[in-house]
């Protein structure tokens, strides 16, 4: 079974079979909350899907882009988790499931997610439709943008303001299939970090 | 056997240290560290953003190392455990994300706990040591933290006697670094450019111990001054065309921090009555700071504990023997949903 984690805005989990069918899945939409809630929500989905942590052979872990303090929970705790039971860790990109559930439920044609960035910047990559397999086809991205100024031409815009965690668990199906590359194992941040470099001082020795 | 000696794995990401300790009851089994002070070097203190960035890259192969030193399975922890304060908000989120995902995945309690409280515990994994004798006065010093507290139980009574007001004294020293040119960290720069040096060449202030500070903060400490002092009397000598004299403003720097740690600890043991003095965090590397507390915790008839230096610095194997002795006297496992707590008071043990 497929364990699916995403924190790269709220947080969200869900549990899958091997071949990405839902079994159970949950959410919380505050966006400040990630490291209060994911192992409660992990255990809400065990819980209702009446499955033991031990039943996971998988875990999918959406990989951002995201506010970074909020993506690291959720990439951490899929990470532990895969290792504490063995299972295989399947990083995706959290614009492929919001592009993913769009597609599947109907939508065709191009189309662009757009996430929050924070400091006025959006995240958006660029997707033309669906793969044979099932998986968004990812054209352009994820890169950064300023807010005011980015306009989406000749596709459909999508803010997402949440990431379902059932299409993550979804397109790692395919790639435990072999019908979608893995992302790599890397948070995507997308910004160097913020420092503050400090001036030295020059003294005479 | 669980109520004897629980099997607990702890996860400490509170600064820029991510260290995994396994600990069965206070036996130490593995205390592995990765530290991210390289990347910090070049801006010359910890840098919140990349402390957290490198808590997430050294997380599991941490984890595997330490499981690996401590030839046991993770299926066999009694518990896992966890800093959930005080520390950097964004470094503890990884560990406690981390921690929570594998209590669930292991269908084991979590235990959150203390970090301030977790120095103290690592006196426990000694290695031949007397058990920690209570109630007993810990000095916690590094570049995160400086506190004093009267340990009347680790288990469940700890209380706040000071703290810093200011900066932390590692954090003194890494700026007292720089302004005598030296890299990042300061504590082993400024001990050696000390070598040599007069520690009585200049007087530099002793923060918060003027009668009028006294009255209202016997035992907290303020560095911010002293740093400053330093600062203007190398800009003045540099102003004067004369040559800084390093290795004497090092020493005496390095006294003046050394002397009011001291004084503010041995205080507080004939205040509260108390003749034991523990010693933890990184700054306890500082061989001066260990000379000057044995001398005068011997003068003054004090017993002075001193962990391995390897249990001094953040480390998970002291987070996860509190946890282990919160385990051993029956008090249950945190709350799935126990929020991250930059700010939690020593008095907080472990958040419910
Ligand atoms: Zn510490």
């Amino acid at each position: 079974m497929i364990l699916a984690i995403d924190s790269s805005i709220g947080t969200s989990v869900a549990l899958a079979d091997r071949d990405g069918r839902l079994l159970a899945a949950a959410d919380e939409a505050d966006h400040l909350s990630h490291a209060e809630v994911v192992g409660v929500l992990i255990r809400r989905v065990l819980d209702e899907a009446g499955v033991t942590a031990a039943d996971i052979t998988a875990v999918a872990s959406g990989m951002g882009p995201g506010p970074f303090t909020g993506l690291r929970i959720g990439i951490a705790a899929a990470r532990t988790f895969a290792v504490a039971r063995g299972a295989e860790l399947v990083p995706v990109l959290s614009h492929d499931a919001v592009a993913a559930e769009r597609l599947l439920s109907g939508a065709s044609g191009d189309l662009v997610v757009v996430t929050d960035a924070r400091r006025r910047e959006v995240a958006w990559t660029r997707y033309s439709g669906l793969t044979p397999s099932g998986a968004p086809e990812r054209v352009d991205g994820p890169h950064l943008a300023e807010r005011a100024t980015f306009v989406v031409v000749g596709a459909d815009r999508i803010d997402a303001v949440g990431v379902p965690a059932a299409a993550l668990a979804r397109l790692a199906a395919l790639s435990l299939h072999g019908e979608r590359a893995t992302d790599p194992d890397e948070p995507v941040y997308l910004r160097a970090p913020d420092v503050t470099l400090s001036a030295r001082k020059r003294v005479t020795q | 056997m669980i109520a004897d000696a629980p099997l607990v794995l702890g996860i400490e990401t509170s600064c820029d240290e991510t260290g995994i300790g396994i600990v069965r009851g206070r036996r130490l089994l593995s205390n592995r560290i990765a530290s991210s002070m390289d990347e910090h070097a070049r801006y010359g203190g910890v840098v919140p953003e990349v402390a957290a960035r490198a808590h997430l890259e050294a997380l599991v192969p941490t984890i595997e190392a330490a499981v690996a030193e401590a030839g046991v399975e993770l299926d066999d922890l009694d518990a896992v455990a966890v800093t959930i304060g005080p520390g950097l908000a964004g470094a503890l989120m990884v560990g406690v994300g981390a921690a929570k995902a594998l209590a669930v995945a292991l269908g084991k309690p979590l235990y959150a706990v203390n970090h301030l409280v977790g120095h103290v515990g690592a006196d426990l994994l000694t290695p031949d040591a007397d058990d920690i004798e209570y109630p007993t006065v810990a000095l916690l010093v590094s570049g995160g933290h400086t506190s004093l507290l009267l340990v009347r139980d680790l288990v469940d009574d700890v209380a706040l006697l000071g703290e810093t007001i200011d900066d932390a004294a590692g954090e003194a020293f890494d700026k007292v670094a720089r302004v005598l040119g030296l890299p990042y960290p300061g504590g082993p720069e400024i001990d050696r450019a000390a070598l040599g040096g007069d520690p009585a060449a200049i007087r530099f202030p002793r923060g918060l111990t003027l009668p009028k500070d006294l009255e209202r903060h016997r035992y907290d400490f303020s560095f911010s001054g002293l740093k400053t002092a330093v600062a203007r009397w190398v800009e003045k000598r540099e102003a004067d065309g004369v040559p800084v004299p390093v290795a004497d403003v090092a020493a005496s720097f390095r006294e003046a921090v050394v002397d009011v740690l001291v004084s503010k600890a041995i205080a507080a043991c004939h205040d509260t009555g108390v003749p034991r003095l523990l010693l933890g965090g990184g700054v306890v590397a500082n061989a001066r700071l260990r000379t000057v507390a044995a001398e005068r915790a011997a003068a003054a008839g004090i017993a002075l504990r001193i962990p391995p230096l390897d249990l001094c610095t953040d480390n998970g194997a002291m987070i996860a023997v509190l946890a282990a002795e919160r385990l051993r006297a029956g008090h249950p496992g945190s709350a799935l949903d126990a929020a991250a707590d930059s700010t939690l008071p020593v008095t907080a043990i472990q958040v419910p």
